[in-house]
C-alpha cells in the first residue's frame, strides 16, 4: 500500500503554517538577555592604507559598551579567515592566499571592508557612536578592471601578491584541441562578459554572538546555509575555539542562493566581541550593507571558440577565462571558475578535445563566490552560446545541431574530456518534451505575426547538464578541497513510534521538513504526521556540510536512507529475539516485520516500545534503543539536465524586451515531491532570466564606488517583469549511484536560463546581423544594436 | 537615522508657525522619500513636522471646470477618484504608475513636487497641464514652481495647500520605467487645450520640461505622425548607468507619441 | 519620549517611542510581532507590510507616530483564532507559494488588500499589483497562482458570510 505522504506525492509543505502565520523565527527574531548591538564601521574607500583610527570620544557616546579595530582581535591571536579550496597553477605553484582578517589591520581593499565596531546598548547609539570615529586613510588606487589588473605596472591589491594574479590554472588536453581546430570546417567564436550578480537573499545576514562565563561555551546564532562549516572554520581557523565549546545555530534562513554558505568576518567579530565585552552582540546588516558585504556572484570575461566539421559535429572546444575573486578568497571562491566551470564545458555534448584556461585576479571590489549555479551557469552560458551562433552560422537548425552532438543514451557511463564521468542521462527526452511544450515548429508563424505587429521575435534553446550532489569526498579532496563533501544523519526512532531526524543538511527554502520526511514515512511505512526532521544546530545535528549545489536530497536524503536502513536491520534483530525466529527469517514491509512465511507480525510502532523496555532483551548479542546515525559520502557528482526554451518579443522602438513563453524539461532523477519540485525550477529560471535581462553589479572604474548598491539601482525581476513558466521533467533516467536515485534540483532553472533567455534575444536581433549582446540585455544595448544594424523596419 | 522631534499639528497656520521658529525642522508628507532619505542619514532634521493631520489639505473636488487636489492627497486617493477619472483621467492614469501600490497609498501629491526628483512623474503633469500650485501664502505656475533638481519655488516656512487643474481637452501620460527603482526614466505628458499644446518631460533632464519643438508639431496636427522628425536635444539631458542622455532623447520621441496616441 | 496607542490585530496598545521609531521597529521591537520583516532599507521589498486603516503599506516606511489612533493588521492577526488559516494563506500553502518565507508575511498582506479592492484579479493585474514586493525563491509563478486562488476563496467566504 502506498503512503499517501510518500516518495513522489506532491505533500503540501510542512513548514509553511508557521511562516504563512508571521511565526517562523529567523535570526533577526531572535534576542538574547543583556543583548548589545554592532555596528560595524566600513571603508568609503576601495582602496586606501589605514594611517590610523582615532577612537577619542567614541567611548564617551550614549550607551556605547565598546570599541574593537583590527589591532585588537589581531593583538588577541584572531587569525585571517581561511580559503576552503587550494588551486595550484598550471606550473604546480600553489595559490595566492592573502590574509583577510575580520576587521582590516593595514589596508581596506573594497567599499564596504570593515575598519572597527562599535558596540552599543541599541543599534542607534552604536551607530551615532561610530560616526566620532576618525579614520586616517591615505587612498590608493581603485583596482576594478579584471583586464587592468594583470596589466603591467598595476597597483597590487595585496602587497604580498604583485601583480594581482590568484592563479593560472588550465584543465584538459591543450594538444589535442589545437589539432581538433586544424582540421575544422568552421569555427565559432565569442568574447563573453558572464556580469558580476549580487544574490541578495531577501533575509539579510544577522549574527549573534553570545558567551557563557560560566561553561566557557560560545555560542553563534547565523543566517547560515552550514553551520557546522561555520563551526568548524571559524573555531579552528579564526578564533581558535574548539568545537565542544562552540554551538553554531541557524535556525530559519531567509534563503541563500550560496551567498549563506561562506564564513562571514561579522560571525567571527560578534562570537569574538561577545566574550570580550562579556554581553551577547547582535549584527543586524540592512540592505546596503549586504550589497557590499555579502560575497558577490559570477564576474567573468571569457572568450571561447568551438570548432566543428561541415556538419555541424563538434570537433573541440578552447576556452579562456578570466575569473574575478574580489579583494580577498571567500570560502569557496577559488573552486567556482575551475572545478565547477571548466569540467562542465563538456556539457550534453560528445565534444571530443576540450581546454580550458582560468585566471583568477584580485581586484578592489566584494569578494566572489558561489551564487546559485556557481560556475555552472557559466559553463552552460558559454557552451550554449556558442551552439545557438554556431548553429545559424552554418545554417543548422538549433534543435537539430544538439540532438546531432548529444552524448547519446548507450554511452553512458560516458568520461568527458574534462574529468568528469556522467553516470546516466536521456538528453533527448527533454529536448523533445521542450519542443512540444513550446510548439518549437509553430515558432516562424509566431514571428510573423509579431512582425506584423511591430514586434521582433526570438526563440532561443539552452541544453544544460550540471555536476550536482557535491561530492565524493575522495574526488573533492584530490581536486583541492581542504573539507570532505559526505553529509550526515541521525534517525531516532522513540518508544512510542514517533522519529525525529536530524540531517546535516540546511533548509532556508528548500522544504526539507517536508520531503525529507515523506522519505521517512515511505520507507518505515509510517504516517508522515509522525516524523520531525531537525536541523541547522551543531548542538543537536552530527557532523553535516549543509546545503548548496543541490546536494541536499542527493547526498542528505541519501545519508538518511542509510540511517533508516540501519534502524530497520536493528529492528530486524529486535523482531527476530520478539517473534523467536532467525534474524535472516525476518522480513520487512509497510511498516511490518514479518517472519517469511508465516503471519507472525511486528509493527516497527511494536518494536521500538520493546527497544526502550528491553526487560527480556540477551543484552550480550542485543543492545537497546532504535537510534542510528550515517554519514553518506557520494560515489560521484550527480549530474541533473534539460533543455530549456526561451522565445522573447523586442519592442524596436524602446529596445525592451518581453519573455513571452519558457518552458523547461528537465531530469532530476526520481522526483520525491513534485510541487517542490517545480518550485525549485520557478525560482531557479527567474533568477537565470534575472541574469539575462535586469541585474548587474556596476563599479564605478575610478572610484570603486558600486553604484547598484540598492534595489533603486540593481534591478531585481519582479512579479510583473515576469512570464508564467511551463516546467516538467522525467524520470527515465534516475542517478545510478545513490539509494534514491535522486540528482538535485535547486540549481537547474538558473544553470540552463541565462543562456536560452539570450539565445532569443540574439535570435530576435539576427537579422540586424547581430551576433552577440552581453548581459543583461537592458533596454539601452538591444536599443543600440538595432540601431548600428541600420533597422530596416519601419517604427510604429 | 537622527533624532528628531515630531510634531503634528491640526492646521496649516500651526505647521507654519512650527517651520518658522525651527532652525531645521522638516515638512513630513507621505514620507515616501524623506523617510528613506533619513534611514540613509542623508538628512539630519531637528524636528518633523507631521502634515497628515490636516483636515483642509485634503480632498479632491471639481473647481472651475478642472481639479483642485489637496497637497496631503495620495497617490492611490488620485488613481482611484471618479471624480478624476471623470474629469483628466490621464492624470489619474499617472498617479496609478507612481511607485508600487504601497507606495502610493502613504505618498502623496504636495509630497512628491515639494520633493521634485527629477524622475517623479507629478512635475510632468503639473506643467503639462498648466497646473497652479496653491500654497500657505500665493499661488505659483507650475513652471515657475519648479526650479531644478530637488529645487523649488518655495520659500523656507511655505506650504504647499493644493495644486488645480485646469481641464484639457485632451491629455495623455507615457512612461518608461527605470525597470529597478520603478521611476521615469523617460515620462512624457501631453495635452491640448484650445490651440495650445504642451508637451511636458520628466525623468530626462534635471528637472521637468515643456519640448518646444514637439509642442510646435503637435498645435499643426495633433498626430503621433506629426512628431516624426521632432526631437528634443540629448545635451543637457541626464545620463546614468541606466540609459545615457542619447538613448533618453530618442525615448523623449517614443514616449510622446505614444502620450499623444493615449490621448485618444 | 512620545507615546503611540493603536490598535494591533484587534487589541489596544500604547507604548512609547523616539519620534524616529519606524512602526515596524514598534511591532518587532515593541510588540515582538516578529512576522513582519525588513528586507531592504529603500522602501522596495515589501517584506515588511502590513495594513494601515485598511490600505497596504510599508511599515518601513512610516512613523510609529504617523500610526497613532490608526487600526493596524499585521501577518499575525491573519488567521483565525483558532489557528484557521485566512483564505489567502491557505491559498499560497495549497499553490506553494512560498520557500524561505521571509517575504511571505509581505507578499500575503499585499496580495489580501489586492484581493479585497479588485474582486475581478487577473493574471496580469496580480502581477501588476505586487510589484512592491520582491522575492527571490518561486520566480513569482507560484504565487501568482496562490493569489488568484485565494482570491477567489475570499469571495467564497465573504458570500457565505452575507
Amino acid at each position: 500500500m502506498a503512503n499517501p505522504n510518500g516518495i513522489g506525492a506532491a505533500v503540501r509543505r510542512r513548514e509553511d503554517f508557521r511562516f504563512l502565520t508571521g511565526q517562523g523565527t529567523y535570526t533577526d527574531d531572535i534576542d538574547r538577555p543583556g543583548q548589545t548591538y554592532a555596528y560595524i564601521l566600513r571603508s568609503p574607500h576601495a582602496h586606501a592604507r589605514i594611517r590610523g583610527i582615532d577612537l577619542s570620544g567614541v567611548s564617551d557616546a550614549p550607551g556605547v559598551v565598546a570599541i574593537y579595530t583590527g589591532q585588537d582581535m589581531a593583538a588577541d591571536g584572531v587569525k585571517s579567515l581561511p580559503c576552503g579550496w587550494l588551486i595550484h597553477s598550471r606550473d604546480g605553484s600553489p595559490m595566492k592566499e592573502p590574509a583577510h582578517m575580520p576587521l582590516a589591520v593595514d589596508k581596506v581593499r573594497h567599499v564596504g571592508d570593515s575598519v572597527a565596531v562599535v558596540i552599543a546598548r541599541t543599534r542607534g547609539q552604536a551607530q551615532d557612536a561610530a560616526e566620532r570615529i576618525v579614520v586616517d586613510y591615505e587612498e590608493l588606487p581603485a583596482v576594478i578592471d579584471m583586464n587592468a589588473t594583470l596589466a603591467p605596472g598595476a597597483t597590487s591589491v595585496h602587497d604580498d601578491v604583485p601583480g594581482n594574479l590568484c592563479y593560472d590554472w588550465h584543465l584538459g588536453d591543450e594538444a589535442a584541441v589545437d589539432a581538433a581546430f586544424a582540421k575544422a570546417a568552421h569555427v565559432t567564436k565569442l568574447d563573453l562578459v558572464n556580469q558580476r550578480l549580487v544574490p541578495n537573499a531577501m533575509e539579510p545576514r544577522v549574527a549573534i554572538g553570545e558567551y557563557d562565563r560560566a561553561t566557557g561555551e560560545h555560542t553563534l546564532y547565523t543566517t547560515s546555509q552550514n553551520p557546522h562549516v561555520i563551526r568548524l572554520l571559524m573555531g579552528a581557523f579564526v578564533l581558535g575555539i574548539p568545537e565542544h565549546k562552540l554551538r553554531v545555530v541557524a535556525p530559519d534562513v531567509g534563503g541563500g542562493f550560496g551567498s549563506k554558505i561562506f564564513h562571514y568576518a561579522e560571525e567571527a567579530i560578534v562570537t569574538w566581541a561577545s566574550r570580550r565585552a562579556g554581553v551577547p552582540v547582535k549584527w543586524t546588516s540592512d540592505r546596503s550593507e549586504a550589497f557590499l558585504t555579502d560575497a558577490h556572484g559570477r564576474d567573468h570575461l571569457t572568450h571561447a571558440e568551438l570548432a566543428l566539421d561541415a556538419d555541424g559535429t563538434f570537433l573541440g572546444l578552447r576556452v579562456r577565462t578570466t575569473a574575478n575573486m574580489g579583494a580577498y578568497l571567500s570560502t569557496f571562491s577559488t573552486s567556482i571558475p575551475t572545478y565547477l566551470y571548466a569540467t562542465l564545458l563538456a556539457g550534453q555534448y560528445r565534444t571530443p578535445a576540450i581546454y580550458a584556461e582560468v585566471k583568477a585576479v584580485f581586484t578592489t571590489t566584494t569578494p566572489v563566490d558561489a551564487y546559485r549555479g556557481a560556475g555552472r551557469p557559466e559553463a552552460c552560458y558559454v557552451i550554449e552560446r556558442l551552439v545557438d551562433n554556431a548553429a545559424r552560422e552554418l545554417g543548422i537548425d538549433k534543435a537539430e545541431i544538439r540532438r546531432r552532438n548529444f552524448i547519446p543514451a548507450d554511452a553512458f557511463p560516458y568520461a568527458t574530456p574534462v574529468a568528469l564521468t556522467y553516470d546516466t542521462g536521456r538528453f533527448d527526452i527533454c529536448l523533445d518534451e521542450a519542443l512540444k511544450m513550446i510548439d518549437y515548429d509553430g515558432f516562424p508563424a509566431r514571428r510573423a505575426e509579431a512582425k506584423a505587429r511591430g514586434k521582433l521575435r526570438g526563440i532561443g534553446l539552452s541544453s544544460y547538464i550540471e555536476a550536482c550532489g557535491i561530492a565524493p569526498s575522495n574526488v573533492a579532496g584530490a581536486l583541492g578541497a581542504r573539507a570532505g563533501l559526505y553529509e550526515s544523519a541521525e534517525v531516532r526512532f522513540h518508544p512510542t513510534g514517533s522519529v525525529t531526524v536530524f540531517t546535516g543538511s540546511h533548509s532556508h527554502g528548500q522544504s526539507h521538513e517536508t520531503t525529507f520526511a515523506q522519505i521517512v514515512a515511505d520507507k518505515f511505512g509510517i504516517p508522515i504526521e509522525t516524523v520531525e526532521i531537525v536541523h541547522g544546530d551543531t548542538a543537536k545535528v552530527p557532523f553535516g556540510m549543509g546545503s548548496y549545489g543541490s546536494r541536499s536530497l542527493a547526498v542528505g536524503g541519501s545519508a538518511i536512507v542509510k540511517a533508516i536502513d540501519k534502524v530497520v536491520n536493528k529492528a530486524k534483530k529486535i523482531a527476530a529475539h520478539m517473534l523467536e525466529a532467525a534474524e535472516t527469517d525476518i522480513e520487512f514491509s509497510d511498516g511490518r516485520f514479518t517472519v517469511a512465511g508465516t503471519d507472525k507480525s511486528l509493527g516497527i510502532g511494536d518494536i521500538a516500545l520493546s527497544a526502550y523496555v528491553p526487560h527480556n532483551f540477551p543484552l550480550d548479542e542485543l543492545e537497546p534503543g532504535l537510534d542510528e546515525q550515517a554519514f553518506y559520502d557520494p560515489k560521484n557528482f550527480t549530474y541533473p539536465n534539460g533543455t530549456q526554451v526561451c522565445e522573447v518579443e523586442i519592442d524596436p522602438d524602446t529596445g525592451t524586451t518581453r519573455i513571452v513563453n519558457f518552458v523547461a524539461a528537465d531530469d532530476f532523477g526520481r522526483v520525491i515531491n513534485p510541487m517542490v519540485v517545480e518550485g525549485q525550477v520557478h525560482g531557479g529560471i527567474v533568477q537565470g532570466i534575472g541574469q539575462a535581462l535586469f541585474e548587474h553589479a556596476v563599479y564605478d572604474p575610478e572610484s570603486g564606488q558600486l553604484l547598484t548598491g540598492s534595489y533603486m539601482d540593481y534591478c531585481m525581476p519582479r512579479a510583473d517583469d515576469l512570464p508564467s513558466l511551463q516546467v516538467t521533467y522525467h524520470e527515465e533516467a534516475p542517478c545510478t549511484h545513490n539509494p534514491l536515485g535522486v540528482k538535485g534540483c535547486g540549481e537547474a532553472g538558473t544553470i540552463g536560463g541565462a543562456a536560452a533567455v539570450m539565445n532569443a534575444v540574439v535570435d530576435a536581433l539576427a537579422e540586424f546581423g547581430v551576433g552577440h549582446i552581453d548581459m543583461p540585455a537592458t533596454p539601452e544595448k538591444v536599443w543600440r544594436v538595432i540601431q548600428a544594424g541600420k533597422m530596416p523596419m519601419a517604427a510604429e | 537615522m537622527y533624532g528628531f522631534d515630531y510634531h503634528r499639528p491640526g492646521s496649516v497656520a500651526d505647521a507654519a508657525a512650527l517651520l518658522a521658529k525651527t532652525e531645521d525642522a522638516k515638512l513630513l508628507a507621505g514620507g515616501q522619500t524623506l523617510i528613506p532619505t533619513l534611514k540613509q542619514r542623508l538628512a539630519q532634521p531637528s524636528d518633523l513636522v507631521d502634515l497628515g493631520r490636516i483636515p483642509e489639505l485634503k480632498g479632491i473636488r471639481e473647481e472651475a471646470g478642472g481639479l483642485t487636489i489637496g497637497a496631503m492627497t495620495t497617490h492611490a486617493e488620485v488613481a482611484s477618484s471618479p471624480v478624476v477619472a471623470g474629469v483628466i483621467p490621464a492624470l489619474a492614469q499617472l498617479a496609478g504608475l507612481i511607485g508600487d501600490r504601497q507606495v502610493r497609498s502613504r505618498g502623496t501629491l504636495g509630497g512628491s513636487i515639494c520633493n521634485n526628483d527629477p524622475a517623479a512623474d507629478y512635475p510632468a503633469g503639473l506643467v503639462g497641464l498648466g497646473a497652479t500650485v496653491r500654497t500657505s501664502r500665493r499661488e505659483i505656475a507650475a513652471e515657475d514652481f519648479f526650479t531644478g533638481m530637488f529645487e523649488t519655488a518655495l520659500e523656507p516656512d511655505e506650504i504647499v495647500v493644493a495644486v488645480h487643474f485646469p481641464k484639457p481637452d485632451r491629455a495623455g501620460y507615457a512612461k518608461f520605467r527605470n525597470p529597478a527603482s520603478r521611476y521615469a526614466m523617460v515620462g512624457v505628458f501631453v495635452a491640448q487645450r484650445g490651440a495650445e499644446v504642451r508637451v511636458a518631460v520628466t525623468g530626462a533632464g534635471p528637472s521637468v520640461f515643456r519640448a518646444g519643438a514637439m509642442e510646435d508639431a503637435l498645435a499643426k496636427g495633433f498626430d503621433p505622425a506629426a512628431l516624426d522628425g521632432a526631437t528634443v536635444d540629448a545635451d543637457g539631458l541626464n545620463g546614468d548607468i541606466h540609459a545615457s542622455a542619447e538613448y533618453r532623447a530618442h525615448l523623449v520621441g517614443v514616449m510622446a507619441k505614444r502620450a499623444v496616441a493615449a490621448c485618444g | 519620549m512620545p507615546t503611540v496607542s493603536m490598535t494591533v490585530n484587534g487589541k489596544s496598545v500604547t507604548g512609547e517611542v523616539e519620534g524616529r521609531t519606524l512602526l515596524v521597529q514598534f511591532l518587532r521591537e515593541n510588540l515582538h510581532l516578529t512576522g513582519t520583516h525588513v528586507g531592504c532599507d529603500t522602501s522596495q521589498c515589501g517584506a515588511c507590510v502590513v495594513h494601515v486603516d485598511g490600505a497596504s503599506v510599508k511599515s518601513c516606511t512610516i512613523f510609529a507616530l504617523q500610526a497613532d489612533g490608526a487600526s493596524v493588521t499585521t501577518i499575525e492577526g491573519l488567521a483565525a483564532p483558532d489557528g484557521t488559516l485566512h483564505p489567502m494563506q491557505a491559498a499560497f500553502r495549497e499553490h506553494h507559494g512560498l520557500q524561505c518565507g521571509f517575504c511571505t508575511p509581505g507578499m500575503v498582506m499585499s496580495a489580501v488588500d489586492l484581493a479585497r479592492r479588485d474582486p475581478d484579479l487577473t493574471e496580469r493585474s496580480v502581477r501588476e499589483g505586487l510589484e512592491g514586493n520582491i522575492c527571490r525563491c518561486t520566480g513569482y509563478h507560484n504565487i501568482v497562482k496562490a493569489v488568484l486562488a485565494g482570491a477567489e476563496a475570499m469571495k467564497v467566504t465573504a458570500e457565505a458570510a452575507e
